[in-house]
């Protein structure tokens, strides 16, 4: 089991409230991630779950119980930190058995399930070494080994890829995507890399400046982002915001288009002037300037297409695709 | 940069460095080995002449030299569970955040940079005077018998003036370390459900093991040598209660005018300080490698 509920929580260092009061339901078994630009509170909102800070007011339920003053060893949760948090002088072995011990579970039961972490993880040939002594991704393997061995309610990570290249963050991905389809524990995973957030929840929760913008799947916060923030936030390249006449002709004060939304060609009602080409192979983001519209624009096309800088194209946006907003920011539905 | 001829010139141009230091160490260890080995008394005029292995038989039997070897082992075993023990202690309360951090700090630090006659001479009489001491003051407005602490307990008087001399020392190093470790080490234990203790000795003891090895060594080298704080206070005494392998030295060639014995004591507080060496190299040395 593994439901988490906050209500009305809120956070305050001194005289600087970082979370304001908010509610939040986490269900059991789902991979809810905390997205947002840096400092938004996401990892304060993690560390409040976890214990390692104590709220400011409001209550924290886990699995109905209230948990708000219990410490964090109590709480029945894992949690898997950006910089591993390994201790230097054990083994991985003694490492991922390290919380075993603490609960004075006994030897044979230790071993039995260190050995099955570490071959769950592919550890195996490595468990007599020092973490010093591992690469990256497998310093990595072995802190999720300690969070997998106590069986918690919930795992917690705290941008657990940030310290990885790229390739290895993309192969780490998956694999705690499947650990989390084979141990169907609930898992909350903080990250400001929109990417992470879109590929692996079930659920994500867009922060900024400790206030959630919107709780949804991937797909919905995509679909029907409920403001300008989370509709710039979600997405890459980022949506085309327009303002001015263009907005007025659809009734709002601006509206926007993702760059995937906009055909390029001979003909279409808006023009500009390809800029910067960024090649990719499957796909080319193509800058545009002097539309009228935004500048740059950005608009997707497929990756053989040959516009060289300074030519003039004509795009066509996808008339069912445009996203509109109030003078506020907010969605107009 | 490093072609073949430069690195001749580095040679070069440092050798007159190293053949200094060499001489500088090497000219007193090979008179003091000479002297040893003379009936040499500066109270006795006329020749010196060659005397064998007498100084060091002489030396050795003096029921005086048991008794410093004695002294000399507990003043740097006691010092040193004290300032090590004590030093991780202050450390991990200084490690805090508090009010008034850098002021508390330096006060700490302070006592280390005290001469050690003046604090010697600062214990002696206004702490540990039976008659106009603080703590003599302090038994006597109880009802106690006040303690004459260089008359009844000299040796341990002498380790706790040298261990609050030293023990900002370990805490400044220890602190330093402790600074060192990373937070979400702690933060991690103590999710995986280490309670304070624990934390303790998992993480910052394995931790602090470096800097500890480092405070041990460096405090024996200097503890070995313990010689300001036993002649202000008392002189050795009573009988030989405080006399280190040092203050032997001292006497012998400076009260007695013997320069060949007090030559044979330095030769032999030469090796006995290497043996110790060795030993704590050995001893702690696999902790340096980690």
């Amino acid at each position: 089991m593994g439901q988490i509920q906050l209500k009305q929580v809120s956070k305050s260092f001194g005289d600087v409230e970082v979370i304001p009061p908010l509610d939040l339901q986490i269900e059991d078994g789902e991979f809810v991630v905390f997205v947002g630009p840096s400092g938004c509170g996401k990892s304060t909102l993690l560390r409040l779950i976890a214990g390692l800070e104590d709220v400011t007011a409001g209550s924290i339920e886990i699995d109905g119980n209230d948990a708000t003053a219990t410490p964090p060893a109590k709480r029945g949760l894992a949690m898997v930190f950006q910089s591993y948090a390994l201790y230097p002088h054990m083994s991985v072995r003694k490492n991922i058995a390290f919380p075993l011990k603490m609960a004075k579970m006994d030897q044979a039961e230790v071993d039995k399930r260190v050995a099955n972490a570490a071959s769950v993880l592919n550890l195996t040939d490595y468990i007599d070494r020092r973490p010093g002594q591992l690469s990256g991704g497998q310093r990595q393997r072995v802190a999720i080994g300690r969070a997998i061995v106590r069986e918690p309610a919930a795992f917690l990570f705290d941008e657990p890829l940030s310290n990885l290249d790229a390739a290895l963050r993309i192969g780490m991905r998956l694999e705690i995507s499947e650990l989390h389809k084979r141990l169907d524990t609930t898992m909350i995973y903080v990250t400001h890399d929109q990417v992470e957030a879109m590929t692996m929840a079930d659920k994500i929760v867009v922060l900024q400046a400790g206030v959630i913008e919107q709780v949804g799947s991937p797909l919905e916060l995509y679909q029907a982002p409920r403001n300008k923030f989370v509709a710039g936030f979600i997405g890459s390249p980022k949506m085309n915001f327009i303002e001015g006449n263009e907005a007025q002709k659809h009734s709002a004060h601006t509206i926007g288009i993702r760059p995937e939304h906009i055909e390029v060609g001979d003909s279409g009602p808006w023009k500009g002037v390809v800029g910067v080409a960024e090649h990719l192979g499957s796909d080319t983001f193509i800058h545009i300037h002097d539309t009228g519209l935004t500048d740059p624009l950005t608009v997707r096309a497929s990756g053989e297409v040959a516009f060289s800088y300074g030519d003039t194209i004509h795009l066509r946006p996808r008339d069912d695709r445009f996203h509109r907003f109030d003078e506020r920011g907010m969605r107009i539905a | 940069m490093a072609t073949k001829a430069s690195r001749s010139a580095a040679r070069l141009m440092i050798s007159p460095a190293v053949l200094l230091l060499l001489g500088w160490m090497l000219v007193p260890l090979c008179l003091t080995l000479y002297f040893s080995f003379l009936r040499y008394n500066l109270l006795q005029i006329g020749p010196t002449p060659f005397a064998g292995w007498e100084n060091y038989y002489w030396f050795v039997t003096d029921p005086s030299f048991t008794a410093a070897i004695k002294n000399t082992l507990v003043l740097v075993g006691g010092v040193l569970a004290i300032t090590t023990i004590g030093g991780l202690f202050a450390a991990i309360l200084l490690d805090r955040p508090m009010f008034g951090t850098g002021i508390i700090r330096i006060m700490v630090i302070a006592p280390f940079f005290v001469m050690p006659t003046v604090s010697a001479l600062v214990w002696k009489n206004m702490f540990m005077n039976p008659v106009n001491g603080i703590f003599g003051r302090i038994a006597t407005s109880l009802g106690f018998e006040p303690i004459d602490f260089f008359g009844q307990i000299p040796l341990a008087s002498i380790i706790i003036i040298v261990s609050w001399t030293w023990l900002p020392f370990a805490t400044l190093i220890l602190l330093t370390a402790l600074q060192s470790l990373d937070q979400e080490q702690l933060e991690a234990a103590e999710m995986d459900g280490a309670g304070w203790w624990n934390r303790f000795w998992f993480i910052m003891l394995p931790h602090l093991a470096r800097a500890i090895t480092v405070v041990i060594l460096i405090q024996t080298i200097f503890l070995l040598s313990i010689f300001a704080e036993i002649l202000v206070t008392t002189n050795g005494g009573p009988g030989t209660a405080t006399t280190n392998l040092t203050y032997l030295i001292y006497v012998s060639s400076l009260l007695q005018f013997d320069v060949g014995m007090g030559s044979a004591g330095g030769v032999i507080a030469i090796i006995l300080a290497n043996i110790v060496a060795i030993f704590l190299m050995r001893m702690i040395g696999k902790n340096l490698d980690a």
